[in-house]
């Protein structure tokens, strides 16, 4: 673990990990993704800290979504590879939480919310294991941490996109994962589904998981994240979000296509 | 309702149904993943395997036929590829260009070949031959006991029951493994599903049922059975299980339905001669659909592409 996760840890007013060398949530290494000619992602490296925020960042085409995707596999890589706490993917499968992209799927697909919540379960119910009371109360109290409790036996269809998004949320929750990776999760969401999504993540950073979203609102990277990893089809920089976030860094990940002022003022005035 | 119901009624309609089950069954989840017209291009494919491997092997048997229908789809998927490099096509062109192509090489070959041993014509092709599926040797009701009547059974009837019956395990079996991937395919990959197995193993199971379907009933019945039913049963409900469970039912009475309608509708009407049970069976799963459409409880499409 390096010095900026343990501050972090001790700063959120836990003890920190036990093992010094504990491993980061997610480590990616030398990824390159290519959709027909030229590279979507270049040879990036990564580490998301465990028991942190952390946000990827860059601009619209950078390859934040496709860097998120290839790095889980759900997506095929050239060539790079990564370990969960360690581990390599495939045996880390059980404490990993993917939340796609709200527009990805069809929400016109038969089933109801609970249906939905429950698919998170997959992995502890199996092929055939029955679907049991405890299954169902499970479900239900991940609705209700997402606000949506009395939706449980809705057509996911006659959803809004924040409740949409708060479904896909709960359903992450009922994977009890240990690391939460999120693509875009405040994407045209209302302000009061935002509110919620970011409380139920930092609870989840305080009962010691580690989150990694996809995030395109500069102006709130600062209060919601810890840990930061900057992205223009190359790495452009990460670590804490204090020390990295600069203007400089932003200038660099945006190509000049944001106003100075306003990268200042992003910046939080460290520029 | 007696024994010439048993004799010339019974097996036909059973065929029907069965081919009707085994092609909702997969169209379901073909539907619901876009991919309804797979089924179409299916049944359109096979007709060129299934002749070539008449011409090679000189049966009908279930094996060889199975196999000239996956080397026709392999030179379909080929060409396909092929038309869109070369000649700069979407995807969607290129591959009904390639399926009709491949159909009418598939009629081309029938016309030059003698194949008046067995049925296999360019009519059958298209409508099959379910009226002469009949059952020789029932002499009544009492013929379902009797096992030397009962090895006499049209051997389609035995082909499609078995497809149909292994269709329905495997759909049990990979319930929910299907139902996630279909759904969200980002999410299935992230359980470590086999995401893009189970989207093969359904198009494999679809093509085996075309292929045990057309012998039988012909490509028409395995087109509008592939969409008709799944359609119609998904404005019924929102949700999938029973969506399935109306497709079944949706299935079966468009064949017993059209069977019916096809043996008696044209006397009903003064007609004299019975018109082709296929065609009034596809005919009928339209107009099922078409009915869903008006009818149909949940033909709502709420928050669709909503922001």
């Amino acid at each position: 673990m390096d010095a900026a996760t343990l501050s972090l840890a001790t700063e959120a007013g836990r003890p920190p990990l036990a093992a010094p060398a504990a491993p980061p949530a997610l480590a990616v290494r030398g990824l390159t993704v290519s959709y027909g000619q030229s590279p979507a992602v270049f040879s990036v490296d990564a580490t998301f800290p465990a028991a942190a925020m952390s946000a990827i960042v860059g601009p619209n085409g950078a390859g934040k979504s496709t860097f998120l995707k290839a790095a889980l596999g759900i997506i095929p890589r050239l060539s790079g590879e990564a370990t969960v706490f360690g581990r390599p993917l495939d045996e880390a499968r059980d404490r990993i939480a993917y939340v796609p992209q709200r527009a990805s799927v069809d929400w016109d697909f038969p089933t109801s919310v609970l249906d939905v919540v429950l698919m998170g379960l997959y992995r502890r119910v199996g092929l055939l294991g029955r679907i049991t009371g405890s299954h169902r109360t499970t479900a239900r109290d991940c609705l209700v941490r997402v606000g949506m409790a009395d939706f449980a036996d809705r057509q996911i269809g006659q959803l809004s996109g924040g409740q949409q998004q708060r479904v896909f949320l709960a359903r992450a929750l009922a994977q009890d994962a240990d690391l939460y990776l999120l693509d875009e999760p405040f994407a045209g969401v209302d302000a009061a589904t935002e509110r919620a999504i970011i409380d139920v993540l930092k609870g989840l950073r305080g009962e010691g998981r580690a989150v990694v979203a996809v995030h395109h609102d500069l102006s709130t990277v600062r209060s919601y994240f810890d840990h930061v990893f900057l992205i223009n089809v190359r790495r452009i920089a990460e670590g804490p979000v204090a020390t990295t976030f600069t203007a400089e860094t932003l200038q660099q990940t945006y190509g000049g296509r944001l106003a100075t002022g306003h990268v200042a003022e992003l910046a939080g005035g460290i520029a | 309702m007696g024994a010439d119901f048993v004799q010339f009624s019974l097996t036909p309609i059973l065929i029907g149904s069965l081919a009707a089950i085994a092609c909702a069954l997969p169209g379901n989840f073909l539907l619901l993943r876009r991919q309804a017209l797979i089924g179409d291009a299916i049944s359109h494919v096979v007709l060129p395997g299934i002749v070539v491997a008449f011409l090679v092997t000189g049966t009908l048997a279930a094996v060889p036929m199975l196999l000239g229908a996956a080397a026709a789809a392999i030179v379909a998927v080929v060409l396909i590829e092929a038309i869109k490099r070369l000649g700069r096509i979407e995807p969607g062109a290129a591959m009904g260009v390639s399926f009709t192509f491949l159909f009418a090489l598939g009629v081309l070959i029938l016309e030059q070949t003698d194949t008046s041993s067995v049925h296999i014509d360019v009519e059958h092709a298209l409508m099959g031959n379910l009226e002469s599926l009949i059952w020789f040797r029932a002499e009544g009701w009492g013929s379902l006991f009797d096992p030397a009547a009962l090895a006499a059974l049209p051997e389609e009837l035995i082909r499609l029951a078995v497809v149909a019956l292994i269709l329905s395990l495997l759909t049990w079996l990979f319930w929910r493994p299907l139902k996630i991937s279909t759904f969200d395919e980002g999410f299935a990959r992230g359980l470590g599903l086999p995401v893009g197995l189970i989207g093969f193993g359904l198009v494999v199971t679809a093509a085996v049922a075309a292929v045990a379907a057309f012998d039988a009933v012909g490509s028409i019945i395995v087109i509008a059975m592939f969409i008709c039913p799944p359609a119609a049963a998904r404005l019924m409900t929102n949700d999938l299980a029973t969506q399935v469970g109306w497709s079944i039912v949706f299935a079966v009475l468009s064949a017993v339905l059209g069977y019916v309608l096809a043996g008696y509708g044209p006397l009903w009407l003064g007609a004299s001669n019975a018109v082709s049970a296929a065609g009034m069976i596809a005919a009928v799963s339209g107009v099922i659909l078409a009915l869903a459409c008006l009818f149909g409880p949940c033909r709502a499409r709420v928050g669709v592409g909503a922001g």
